[in-house]
């Protein structure tokens, strides 16, 4: 009945969405409380890469173009996407042409021109800045504002994606006369501006609390004079996330509250209080096993865990990897630790559903004796104390991941499930902080790897794959020559896989690039770069009363929130 | 007195230094980034750039000094140039502490949480003291009574029951079941009027409360232990034998010298109220400076907990030599020179 109501109620708005304009007015819905359990600490994205920080920002200032709940993009600021087909994107791929929609306005009343977008870049690329989104401008040679609404963003390579720059809430868009004098290394010092940023989004700033709370009112120059709906907004940050959820869904403080990462019992308990729901939907985050190539084994010293230490005494076989693979019972880690925002699989890239490949499935049903006979088959026989083992090397396993109470609840299942093909599993946490911090100076940090399996989530942002299958070329293993910086953290090598890599980077077609895509996750897979466990989601909750939410994965959650509206 | 006093206050500068040294070293020697907690898909080259922006680039002694600068001359500067209206050599270009979280001066952020911290956890404190007094006393008075009996039960659930336990009872108690008060500090409410302090009461009563039940089993505790000291003294009996009242007795001859090591006790507690009381700031979001310091601490934002954990070196120094004196004035006894 619930999926009902929430169907109709989405119905509804998205008739009040097209049809209804003229009847809602700006501000007409009074307050609106959003709850981050993670405190908002500056409003500048650029400065801060931060979830949290990219989402409270998303309320003020916006980019051209944002992704829909459903991965699409979906024009903010310009009327249309440029493609090739609509001569947006010249035919060598080497430059994309934006064109402004007309009228648009600063929220304090001055007109966004193309000079303002040409900044922003010039802002990010800036030297000494630490702009934290540089990653967006990649290959970025210039950009030119060619007159007062179009602007032209020319790449030193064919770049067959070119929604890098101005796409998505992590490459907004920021206001010249705003910014000009906090260029590079001046740019922490605007305190004022990272604080209150003018922008073209639904809300502005009237209060800036760092670490704490946020408060917003609605933006007299929005480009939709209806929207939005709600007058004033507070988003709020501290706590933890089970007391998010509760104070939504049980208190009804709050509307809105992101991130809930509690274990699904909790929540579902909290949901049968009636005041609010839970919202989830699907990105592309995977939490995955990466197995170590490389020897991690302290006696190789300075070597260990690089390619010079050699390949791993047992992982590097590849009927170790695939029997560690089906011993898993991914049914039931999902079940324990995530229940609806999780969903067992064995692609590395699960999403969006075009890149999505449904030929490594093998690994979706656990078969412990097809894994027990192939180890028998390779050679690896159990010893006195039932761990396997073969010329001396036994198959005992340094599994770490970062703190985090889902994570050690998989661990010690995963423990169990390995116990039973006859591999010995020593178990490591390490405080995130630490773990996902990159200090090289510190053996503890997943780009080190000292040990044989490593467990944590990544993902992409936007929807384009390609620069995130790039992260498993063999040249970029962390190593101490660059700094222990690559991004290949099994560091997993394979000529063919280079070179599809490098192949996609030519590939322009759509259905190309979806082939090529699935054809590597499938590489990955099959040779056990790592073990894929669970295509996580997000999961929020939102109150009853809140209408028009459209939970997303792909851009801010809070893309829309010049839509939501107070049901009555 | 005196004396004694600038001798103190001389040997604390050299103590400070230390600390300051120590905090900082210990700080540097932590295995923590505060690249830490950014989103993985924000990639390794770039994090670098971030890590020498934030000036991680340079060595050990040099990020010393440089704090050690900018908390002694700079922000003392900026803090006399607001506080008079004045400017003070080229104030534009000194260089303040930033924390590398927010990106704005560490001390503006300590002021602005300021408020709500010495609010609840300060009003806890005296409300603590409120209930501690009174129930010591009878406690001490009538021993073994049933009153001490459940004084003593009452401060031993307080006193060993984590506040990360009862918050979340009352919580649960108080805001889900019944509603009658918020279960989240709204740190923007302005007090006005009388309503207005009405919602301001309404959503300081649970933190508060929660607080003033462990601080009051604390020092109930030590008002009974010192009440029940004097009143075995022979000047207890000699005032009695003259013929005295009482209850003049208790509160005036009794309460007085018992007091004097509560006093102490109660100064050398003075800065944990600025500190904050991180656990109770986190479970109702009062977001004040123990919030502060625990989300420094977890993004690894080091000028953040270095300031703060300075700042509250030094209020624990001054607060020590407040209560040595204190001691001193209070009982003609103790005097150190």
């Amino acid at each position: 009945m619930k999926k009902l109501t929430t169907f109709l109620t989405g119905t509804a708005a998205a008739i009040a969405m097209t049809a209804g304009a003229a009847q809602a007015e700006r501000g007409s819905d009074g307050h609106l409380n959003i709850l981050y359990w993670q405190a908002v600490s500056i409003l500048n994205p650029f400065l801060s890469g931060g979830t949290k920080d990219v989402e409270g920002s998303s309320l003020i200032i916006e980019p051209l173009a944002k992704f829909n709940e459903k991965g699409e993009m979906v024009p903010a600021l310009v009327d249309e996407i440029p493609t090739v087909e609509n001569g947006g994107v010249s035919e060598d791929l080497k430059s994309v042409t934006w064109v402004l929609s007309e009228g648009l306005m600063w929220s304090d009343g001055t007109p966004v021109t193309a000079e303002d977008v040409k900044f922003t870049a010039e802002y990010c690329m800036a030297e000494d800045g630490g702009c934290q989104q540089v990653a967006n401008f990649t290959d970025v040679e210039s950009v030119e504002a060619v007159d007062e609404r179009t602007v032209k963003v020319n790449f030193s390579i064919a770049k067959p994606y070119p929604y890098g720059p101005f796409v998505g809430a992590q490459s907004p868009i920021i206001q010249k006369a705003q910014f000009e004098n906090c260029v590079g290394a001046r740019a922490p010092e605007c305190t004022d501006a990272n604080f209150g940023p003018i922008g073209t989004g639904p809300f502005v700033v009237t209060r800036f609390a760092a670490n704490d709370v946020i408060e917003l009112e609605a933006n007299p120059n929005y480009r939709d004079p209806a929207k939005p709906a709600f007058a004033t907004v507070t988003l709020k940050g501290g706590g933890d996330a089970a007391s998010a959820a509760r104070a939504v869904m049980e208190t009804g403080e709050f509307d809105y509250a992101w991130n809930l990462q509690v274990e699904p019992e909790i929540l579902a308990q909290m949901e049968a209080a009636g005041r609010g729901e839970l919202i989830s939907s699907f990105g592309t985050s995977v939490e995955r096993i990466n197995l170590n190539m490389t020897d991690p084994s302290p006696e190789k010293g300075a070597d260990r865990s690089t390619v010079e230490a050699g390949p791993h005494p047992f992982l590097s076989d590849p009927a170790v990897r695939r029997a560690l693979s089906i011993a898993l019972d991914r049914e039931l880690i999902v079940e324990a630790g995530y229940g609806e925002t999780g969903r067992p699989t064995c692609n590395i890239l699960p999403a969006p559903e075009a890149y999505a490949s449904k030929n490594v499935d093998w690994c979706l049903t656990q078969d412990i004796e097809e894994a027990n006979r192939l180890l028998d088959e390779a050679g690896w026989m159990p010893g006195g104390d039932g761990i396997r083992e073969k010329d001396g090397v036994r198959l005992s396993i340094l599994y770490s991941t970062s703190t985090n109470s889902v994570r050690q609840a998989t661990q010690a299942l995963v423990k169990d499930m390995w116990q039973q093909i006859g591999v010995e599993t020593e178990l490591r946490n390490v405080d995130a902080a630490v773990f996902f911090g990159g200090d090289p100076a510190s053996p503890d940090t997943f780009q080190k790897f000292y040990a044989d399996v490593l467990m944590y989530t990544n993902n992409f942002d936007g929807t384009d794959p390609e620069k995130y299958m790039a992260e498993w070329l063999c040249d970029d293993a962390p190593k101490p020559q660059n700094g222990w910086l690559g991004a290949n953290i099994p560091r997993f090598c394979s000529e063919e896989y280079d070179a599809l890599v490098a192949k996609m980077g030519e590939t322009a077609p759509l259905e190309e690039r979806q082939a090529l895509a699935i054809q590597m996750n499938d590489i990955l897979t099959n040779e056990g770069a790592h073990l894929p466990l669970v295509h996580r989601g997000d999961v929020s909750a939102k109150s009853m009363t809140l209408n028009g939410v459209l939970m997303n994965s792909w851009d801010s959650e809070l893309w829309n929130a010049a839509d939501w509206t107070r049901a009555e | 007195m005196f004396h004694y006093t600038l001798r103190r206050l001389m040997f604390a500068v050299p103590t400070l230094f230390v600390i300051s040294f120590i905090i900082f070293a210990l700080l540097d020697l932590a295995p923590n980034d505060p690249t830490g907690n950014l989103p993985l898909t924000i990639p390794p080259e770039v994090r670098e750039q971030i890590r020498m922006s934030l000036g991680l680039g340079e060595p050990f002694h040099i990020r010393y000094l440089k704090w050690l600068q900018q908390f002694f001359i700079a922000e003392p500067l900026n803090f006399i140039e607001q506080a008079f209206g004045i400017e003070i050599g080229n104030s534009a270009e000194r260089v303040r502490i930033r924390s590398w979280a927010t990106r704005s001066p560490v001390v503006d952020l300590i002021v602005e949480r300021m408020p709500q911290t010495l609010w609840v956890v300060g009003m806890s404190y005296v409300v603590g003291i409120l209930i501690a007094l009174p129930v010591g006393i009878i406690s001490a008075y009538r021993q073994y009574s049933w009153f001490d009996q459940i004084g003593t039960f009452v401060s031993m659930v307080g006193f060993s029951v984590p506040t990360f336990f009862t918050g979340v009872v009352l919580i649960v108690v108080f805001s889900v079941y019944l509603g009658w008060f918020p279960s989240i500090y709204d740190t923007t409410h302005r007090v006005t009027g009388w309503d207005s302090f009405w919602v301001q009461v309404r959503q300081m009563i649970l933190p508060v409360m929660v607080l003033a039940l462990y601080n009051a089993a604390q020092l109930s505790r030590f008002v009974r232990a010192s009440m029940l000291d004097n009143l075995n003294q022979d000047y207890v009996r000699t005032a009695r034998a003259k013929g005295m009242k009482e209850r003049v007795v208790l509160l005036v001859h009794v309460l007085r010298n018992s007091l004097i090591p509560v006093v102490t006790v109660i100064a050398l507690g003075i800065p944990t109220i600025f500190s904050g009381a991180i656990i109770t700031e986190q479970i109702f979001r009062v977001n004040g400076l123990g919030q502060l310091l625990i989300i420094a601490i977890q993004g690894a934002d080091i000028p953040l907990v270095q300031t703060l954990t300075f700042i509250f070196a030094v209020l624990i120094i001054l607060c020590n030599l407040i209560a040595d004196i204190l001691y001193g004035i209070l009982d003609p006894r103790i005097r150190y020179d």
